[in-house]
């Protein structure tokens, strides 16, 4: 084969040899000096992490105690631990109503006697690609809604929090739907996993991991496990959360965590542990798929997000 | 304006930038970075890179409107300053959160407008930081005023990029990005009365 040399490249556009030489150098030295701040860097933060801890490892409680979404305080999850320090937690009266045979009125402390506290160690992922493992201390919630009698036509548990805009600035923003509702299909807050938690590390809740009582589905994501319960109501059309009233195209009724639907933000196919640099595969329904994929058979998860 | 005045307002101008950088290395070695540091940081380097191009695209309406030409001198540092922020923002995503896991940020990439648009404001900066010299003035002539217009989509692209990241209630975002559409609409105004420099 033969080349006609006619095709040659005029020389007007060579990049002169002295040029194309000073940028080498100069990609050369850039190259080099990122390659070496990154090696200075990448150990120095990796020491952060020094704990070297294994990817199930419970969060140090320094982490889970001061990195928390809860939009009734701040909308800075650093910030909301000093926002909620002064909440009142004690006395808490908590109406478990609705479409059941035995409506009744819990304080919180009546409920911790009768029910007592087991300790459950789940993972917890939000929705923003974070995650921590928290050891709960609480019970579980179908207990106390079996307690409750739950009438044939009950299908929903629907879960409020505390409505108290001088306690909780965020509440003043009128943004919001206040109070924060979530819900569960009677089914899923009846399975074994569903837990009332009203610790964590062996130690009372704090106001801002949701004390006095919260909920904690460790298949969904977090936004799910709604904090400060006042009412748990039993009902027969599927509620309405918070953040189904704000952005129904982003936050559905199930919020299950599921690496194979993408959030518009953020990543679903991976999270970071808190205290953990590297980023880690989601698992399907953050784990638990043995003990909470029979409840979606036969569903469409992409449309039932 | 004095000399010094000028040379202060300078000084003022370059520590506000560098401080950023100062305050995120000091929170890092004193624990000052929240549980998520690696978040912590992306926020701030890219809130300081957007600032920082809001303020330079400042530059020109406060001649306009003050009549003295001295802002104009502080465009372009404002704007290097933003481009390496940016540049520190991008490095943040792709080497440290996504361990430069290509096959992982190619997934997500096309998937997310708010990358999109991020990325492009950043490949429009990289473009004025590289041309930015008195060299590349004088080389480009008339071409180089083109290409540095593409600063206001690359504003208007950055803002679109914190609203579309942001959680719930934008009213923030949206007070950056009506800054932004403001100074560009300014440019828009013809003056009045020829002011002095």
């Amino acid at each position: 084969m033969k080349f006609s040399r006619d095709h040659s490249i005029p020389s007007s556009l060579i990049t002169p040899e002295s040029f194309y030489i000073n940028r080498r150098s100069f990609m050369k030295k850039a190259g080099a000096t990122l390659a070496a701040a990154s090696a200075a860097l990448h150990p120095a933060l990796n020491a952060l992490a020094a704990r070297a801890r294994a990817v199930e490892d419970p969060t140090t409680y320094a982490d889970a105690i001061s990195y928390n979404n809860f939009y009734e305080f701040s909308e800075y999850k650093e910030a909301v631990a000093s926002m909620a320090s002064g909440f009142v937690t004690h006395p808490w009266e908590v109406a478990v109503e609705g479409l059941v045979g035995n409506p009744r009125k819990y304080d919180v402390d009546e409920l911790k006697k009768q029910y007592g506290a087991e300790e459950r160690i789940y993972r917890l992922r939000c929705v923003e690609g974070w995650s921590m493992v928290i050891p709960w201390d609480g019970f579980e919630l179908g207990r106390l809604i079996k307690d409750a009698a739950p009438k044939p036509e009950a299908r929903y548990v629907k879960f409020t929090t505390l409505l108290d805009p001088k306690q909780m600035p965020g509440q003043r923003k009128s943004y919001y739907s206040w109070p924060y509702v979530e819900g569960l299909r009677l089914d899923e807050a009846m399975n074994s996993l569903s837990l009332l938690a009203t610790g964590m590390y062996g130690k009372t809740l704090l106001p801002q991991n949701g004390a006095p009582l919260r909920l904690v589905v460790p298949w969904k994501y977090g936004f799910k496990s709604i904090k400060s319960i006042v009412k748990i109501e039993l009902v027969a059309q599927q509620p309405t959360s918070l953040w189904m009233n704000t952005s129904p195209g982003e936050y559905g009724f199930y919020a299950n965590v599921n690496p194979n639907v993408d959030h518009p933000r953020w990543s679903q196919a991976t999270e970071r542990r808190i205290g953990d640099l590297r980023r880690v595969r989601t698992l399907m329904f953050n784990g638990y798929e043995k003990e909470v994929a029979g409840f979606y058979k036969g569903m469409d998860l992409v449309k039932n997000f | 304006m004095s000399p010094r005045v000028r040379a202060f307002l300078l000084a003022i101008m370059h520590m506000a930038a560098l401080s950023v950088l100062a305050r995120a290395l000091w929170d890092f070695q004193f624990g000052g970075l929240t549980a998520n540091p690696i978040e912590d940081i992306t926020r701030r380097s890219g809130h300081a890179a957007l600032v920082l191009l809001t303020l330079s695209l400042s530059a020109t309406p406060l001649r306009r409107i003050t009549g003295i030409s001295f802002f104009v001198r502080m465009r372009r540092p404002l704007g290097l300053y933003s481009f390496f922020y940016a540049a520190i923002h991008l490095y943040i995503f792709i080497g440290l959160d996504y361990g430069f896991d290509w096959d992982l940020i190619l997934l997500e990439f096309p998937k997310k407008r708010f990358i999109i648009a991020g990325f492009l404001a950043f490949i429009i900066l990289l473009a004025l930081a590289a041309t930015s010299w008195r060299r590349m003035v004088l080389l480009l002539g008339g071409a180089w005023k083109k290409i540095h217009y593409s600063v206001y989509p690359a504003s208007l692209l950055a803002a679109a990029h914190f609203v579309w990241l942001t959680k719930g209630d934008k009213t923030r975002p949206l007070i950056y990005g009506g800054v932004i559409a403001l100074l560009l609409a300014a440019r828009l105004v013809k003056a009045s009365k020829p002011v002095g420099g």
